[in-house]
């Protein structure tokens, strides 16, 4: 039990507290200012931190998570600045990382030393979207060896023998998807969501978190009140783009965080 | 039957796709299951091929081409004489059938060249369905004549400006779509790539290809070609050609696109120059970077402008069954010319390139040997590119 996401979620249920989970895209605006976002956003209760890899083909993200995927390949970000920004990270802080990306650049190195890579730089789980459970063996198990949790994701559409199917395969938390779609801010959550929720929690003890789409203080307070966390990630990102310098995003995104956390400027 | 429906090809294909598609994958899967052998089906089908596409299409023997080329024989398989102008209608009218079986009105399909997205808007015209069809903002400049058609069969025609705003990134863009109306949406893919079941199902609705062509061949003496060349981009012709054949002393011969030349860096050689990955959900080869970026890929021809490559065709370059080469966009132009002059027939871009390989091949075999080439679309697509050239 001494994966740190795991201990997050038992402190969490301790103090009878949800968890909220940010994302970000490595390199967007740039790596200094990622490892600053993330240490702000862990001072005001921030509990998680998901670094996305950017790739070139991200047919699960909406415009926003798109636009700053291409910004950060652009600036020539690769997926070993992911392991140095989650190294760097480490330095300063103990807040679990979970490295989410698509499969293809995955499949590079060897999946002994991707999880030895990964182990070094302190990655407690991934997130894979286009990898399903059923072919995940190869990737799932040499990382699993090192402590590290693969996260897996519960559709709407998801039938009862792959929920079932997840929720074997699943380590650290569920990821359910909130309704059918790409990432991005959405005016409303599905009506279906807390009886979708309620049906995983019968099919397992992990964590249920939700995301996509959440961007309200409303919507948090919605799947907070039946999912163990929530995912927030393009509207943290938004209030980067068009800025004309890093500083000025950062301080707009914060100002995001804090109105969703309801929290003052620390 | 169970066998047949392998989800993979050794260790190529496979679904790898967001868990939101993975149950409309299935119920594609089960439907397909059900329907590729139900008689109404089949003969609903067969009709269509017959009366409205206007198949068997010839397989003619091109004298003055072969005569030029100074070896071989070379037979042409008409595909370009398709309704719609290429073979991509063979696997739109199959799939447009199997929506409407399972009750999906709206329609998504991308396109590269056109030729699919004409074919698809041209199925949907037929059954009354709605039709929306992501193409490539360069795409859509280079192959005007195609988006024109498509605005006049009554489908929209969506620009995709995204990333090299060409084939791979209407795919994006599509499945994109898909993921978000996965309820009343049916994705009409247009080539043998993409996670399964979709490889399997667009060879077997192409495959009809390869059976005139073999049954046409059989009546003359010899009874079977010595090669079979077609072009590959996603490679729907091409496995429609050679899957008949598949157990037949036949050489397989894909043609790729070289581009500017493959040793550019500017081309379109998934097979020739790239190595396995997963785009699209699936796995086969594919051009990356060291780090597993998808690379842009380059083509004169919109058709096989793509970094990836059906995952079959992959599984047949591993087991040696088919060879892939490439031929430039120099070469194609001129096999195009060569074509139009000697025998009267304008070819697409993509089919040029096979055409332009089949020429090389013919010349260094022996007049008793024979090849199919699969003349998969009509050239007048492309008549824009080719006075620019």
């Amino acid at each position: 039990m001494d994966n740190k996401i795991d201990i997050k979620f038992k402190q969490l249920k301790e103090r009878g507290k949800k968890a909220f989970i940010a994302y970000l895209t490595v390199g967007f605006p740039d790596i200094e200012t990622n490892l600053r976002l993330v240490l702000e956003m862990e001072r005001r209760g921030v509990d998680i931190i998901e670094l996305g890899i950017p790739f070139s083909d991200p047919i699960a993200d909406g415009p926003t998570i798109q636009a700053s995927s291409q910004a950060s390949l652009a600036r020539g970000t690769t997926p070993a600045d992911a392991l140095l920004l989650a190294a760097e990270i480490r330095k300063h802080s103990s807040i679990p990382l979970i490295l989410m990306g698509y499969l293809n650049p995955f499949l590079r190195p060897a999946p002994g030393i991707l999880a030895k890579k990964l182990s070094r730089a302190g990655v407690d789980g991934v997130i894979i979207p286009d990898l399903p459970p059923e072919a995940s063996d190869s990737i799932r198990l040499p990382l699993k060896a090192e402590g590290i949790h693969t996260i897996f994701l519960i559709a709407p559409t998801s039938r009862p023998d792959r929920i079932k199917l997840v929720c074997e395969k699943s380590g650290g938390f569920i990821y359910y998807v909130s309704r059918t779609g790409v990432t991005g801010a959405r005016e409303d959550l599905s009506r279906e969501l807390e009886m979708k929720v309620k049906g995983i929690k019968k099919e397992t003890d992990l964590p249920v978190c939700v995301g996509f789409g959440i961007s309200t203080r409303e919507q948090l307070l919605r799947v907070w009140g039946t999912a163990d966390g929530a995912i927030v990630g393009s509207a943290l990102i938004k209030p980067f783009l068009g800025e004309t310098t890093p500083a000025r995003g950062l301080k707009k995104c914060l100002k995001v965080l804090e109105g969703m956390l309801q929290v003052g400027s620390a | 039957m169970k066998k047949r429906f392998k989800s993979k090809f050794g260790p190529f294909g496979g679904k790898f796709v967001p868990e939101t598609l993975m149950a409309p994958l299935e119920e594609l899967d089960e439907a397909y299951r059900k329907y590729r052998r139900d008689p109404d089906f089949r003969d609903e089908l067969k009709i269509l091929l017959t009366d409205y596409v206007g198949r068997p299409t010839p397989l003619y023997f091109a004298g003055r081409l072969s005569e030029y080329a100074g070896g071989a024989r070379i037979y042409l398989k008409r595909e370009d004489l398709c309704h719609t102008g290429a073979h991509k209608i063979n696997n739109c009218l199959g799939q447009a059938i199997l929506a409407m079986r399972m009750g999906k009105k709206r329609i998504i399909a991308e396109t590269g060249a056109g030729q699919h997205g004409v074919a698809a808007a041209t199925a949907c015209a037929l059954f009354g369905l709605d039709c929306e069809v992501y193409m490539g903002a360069e795409d859509m400049e280079r192959q005007r004549p195609n988006v024109f058609r498509m605005d006049l069969l009554g489908a929209k025609v969506i620009p995709v400006t995204t990333g090299s705003r060409t084939l791979k990134d209407a795919c994006n863009e599509a499945l994109r779509d898909w993921v978000t109306n996965v309820g009343t949406t049916y994705y009409l893919l247009g080539s043998t790539v993409g996670p399964h079941p979709y490889p399997t199902m667009v060879r077997d609705f192409q495959s009809v290809i390869g059976r005139e062509a073999r049954r046409q061949f059989k009546k003359s003496p010899g009874g079977l070609p010595d090669y079979l060349v077609a072009c590959v981009g996603g490679g729907s012709n091409a496995l429609g050609l050679f899957h008949p054949f598949v157990k037949d002393p036949v050489r397989f011969i894909g043609v790729e696109a070289g581009g500017r030349g493959i040793k550019t860096g500017k081309h379109a050689a998934s097979l020739g120059k790239g190595r396995p990955g997963v785009l699209h959900g699936s796995y086969s080869y594919l051009l990356q970077d060291r780090d597993g970026q998808i690379r842009e890929a380059h083509s004169i021809s919109a058709g096989l402008d793509y970094p990836g490559v059906g995952p079959e065709h992959s599984f047949f370059k591993e087991t040696g069954r088919a060879e892939y080469v490439s031929v430039t966009d120099r070469e194609a132009i001129r096999a195009t010319v060569k074509l139009s002059r000697l025998e009267g027939i304008i070819p697409a871009l993509e089919s040029a390139h096979a055409i332009a390989y089949g020429i090389k091949l013919a010349r260094n075999l022996k007049k008793n040997k024979t090849i199919i080439i699969c003349l998969s679309g009509r050239g007048d697509k492309d008549l824009e590119i080719i006075q620019k050239a």
